[in-house]
């Protein structure tokens, strides 16, 4: 590895977070973005090759060293590390929805959830998964909501653009097919009545 | 799909005895787990799905009579959104009852709206799903770990004189309504005399059980100037005190460095 390559793997060991290549970037005056694309790439070849417990990953913006996930089940035996517990499926779908529709405000993630959404916002901020990211225009100014940079390195994403389209979906937004079934059965119904 | 269209709006859902559907309250002691649905759209979802009906095409008069059947077998306390549901639903019943005109009539069914919604929440649960998915992978791997910092206080907002925050506190006193709430009352422990009457049976004795010790007929405060006794007299090296199984009675013994107490 060139020393560049030795700096950068340095400082990403170091690291507790992602670090981006403009990040990397400052750890040498002499290198350029691409120079650090490069090492970075070295780095991940080397790590591949020698088959090295951990991998350099890409996500949120930024690359990270992870070990790889054959050695999740052995580490957690051991109790060296612990796997991050799941989301509930509320709190889930109320990432979802902001991950989709944001910045948007709790009245619309409730209209679309069917439910209140107070408390999962709530312990979503407590996580960091979300943020507020400023205030509608609407009646009372309620806050707006948007993806925090841990939601991606949560779900391991590189960027937004990483999640599912919506056309990419099996089920996409479907025109409504017009049905008189019940409409007929009811009006059968009434006339039975009276 | 003939199926979705058998039963009259009206009537309560009829079940073959010798098919027994998956519906909810088809079989007898079936119970509906709240915590099983994140909210009432996905019980709704799961109702459609379990009789594979078309979200398009929902037969509202019976889904909705399976929808309250469910929210009863909830128990209402926490159903408050299932409540506003099931109101929407026995409207749009109502509204389907209503003889209309022709078809031709700019007749709008009133399931639109909410069939938009379950399509909207039904993809919305798909993209939870593979979100999901992403981070059970993603906890598959393991970052270097490390003490998440202590999170950043906000700047404090206000500046304050120490007066202001003395005067500050005098009100908080003052306003306490009374602080004496019970007045303990200090009972004589008589550590005393139960070291002397200790140390006078080490003096005839190798060792001495616990019992002893207190003396006969013991009150609660003998019991704990005993105790206090005993601990008072092993801290100072003077006797050893034993237990020679979980839970027996304590053995005081002679200290043996000094064998005259």
């Amino acid at each position: 590895m060139t020393p560049l390559a030795q700096l950068l793997e340095a400082a990403l060991f170091s690291a507790a977070r992602p670090l981006t290549v403009e990040e990397l970037g400052t750890l040498d005056a002499e290198s350029t973005h691409a120079d650090v694309r490069v090492a970075l790439e070295q780095i991940r070849e080397h790590y591949d090759f020698e088959q090295h417990g951990v991998e350099l990953v890409e996500l949120a913006g930024g690359y990270q060293i992870l070990t790889r996930p054959i050695h999740a089940a052995a580490i957690e035996r051991a109790q060296f590390s612990v796997r991050t517990p799941k989301l509930t499926a509320a709190a889930l779908e109320t990432l979802a929805v902001i991950a989709y529709r944001q910045p948007v405000g709790r009245a619309e993630i409730e209209e679309i959830r069917g439910v209140s959404a107070g408390g999962v916002l709530r312990s979503l901020q407590e996580r960091g998964l979300i943020e507020v990211v400023g205030r509608s225009e609407a009646l009372g100014r309620p806050l707006l909501y948007g993806t925090a940079p841990v939601f991606l390195e949560l779900l391991g994403l590189r960027d937004l653009a990483d999640l599912p389209r919506a056309e990419e979906l099996t089920i996409a937004l479907q025109p409504h097919r017009p049905s008189v079934d019940d409409a007929e059965e009811a009006a059968a119904y009434v006339e039975a009545e009276s | 799909m003939t199926a979705t269209v058998a039963l009259p709006s009206a009537a309560p859902p009829v079940h073959p005895p010798e098919a027994p559907t998956t519906a909810l309250g088809a079989g007898p002691g079936f119970v509906v787990q709240l915590d099983a649905f994140s909210g009432p759209l996905d019980l709704l979802l799961h109702l459609l799905r379990e009789e594979q009906l078309e979200i398009a095409d929902i037969p509202i008069a019976r889904i909705a009579d399976q929808f309250l059947q469910a929210v009863g077998e909830l128990g209402l306390n926490q159903a408050a959104d299932y409540l506003d549901m099931a109101s929407r639903l026995v409207r749009l019943k109502a509204q389907m009852l209503l003889p209309r005109g022709s078809e031709e009539d700019g007749w709008e069914d009133p399931r639109s709206e909410l069939v938009r919604r379950l399509l909207e929440y039904q993809q919305i649960r798909e993209i939870a799903l593979w979100m999901g998915k992403a981070a059970e992978r993603r906890a598959e791997q393991f970052a270097r770990a490390y003490l998440p910092p202590a999170p950043e206080l906000p700047p404090p907002p206000l500046t304050l004189e120490i007066m202001d925050l003395l005067l500050a506190v005098e009100r908080v006193v003052a306003a306490i309504p009374s602080p004496v709430l019970h007045r303990v009352v200090a009972r004589p422990l008589d550590v005393e005399s139960a070291t002397l009457r200790i140390e006078q049976l080490l003096l005839d004795r190798e060792q001495v059980g616990w019992l002893e010790a207190l003396g006969p007929r013991p009150t609660i405060v003998d019991v704990l100037s005993t105790l206090l006794a005993l601990l008072e007299l092993a801290k100072r090296g003077a006797v050893r005190l034993v237990q020679p199984t979980p839970f027996s009675p304590m053995v005081i013994a002679r200290d043996a460095a000094r064998p005259a107490a």
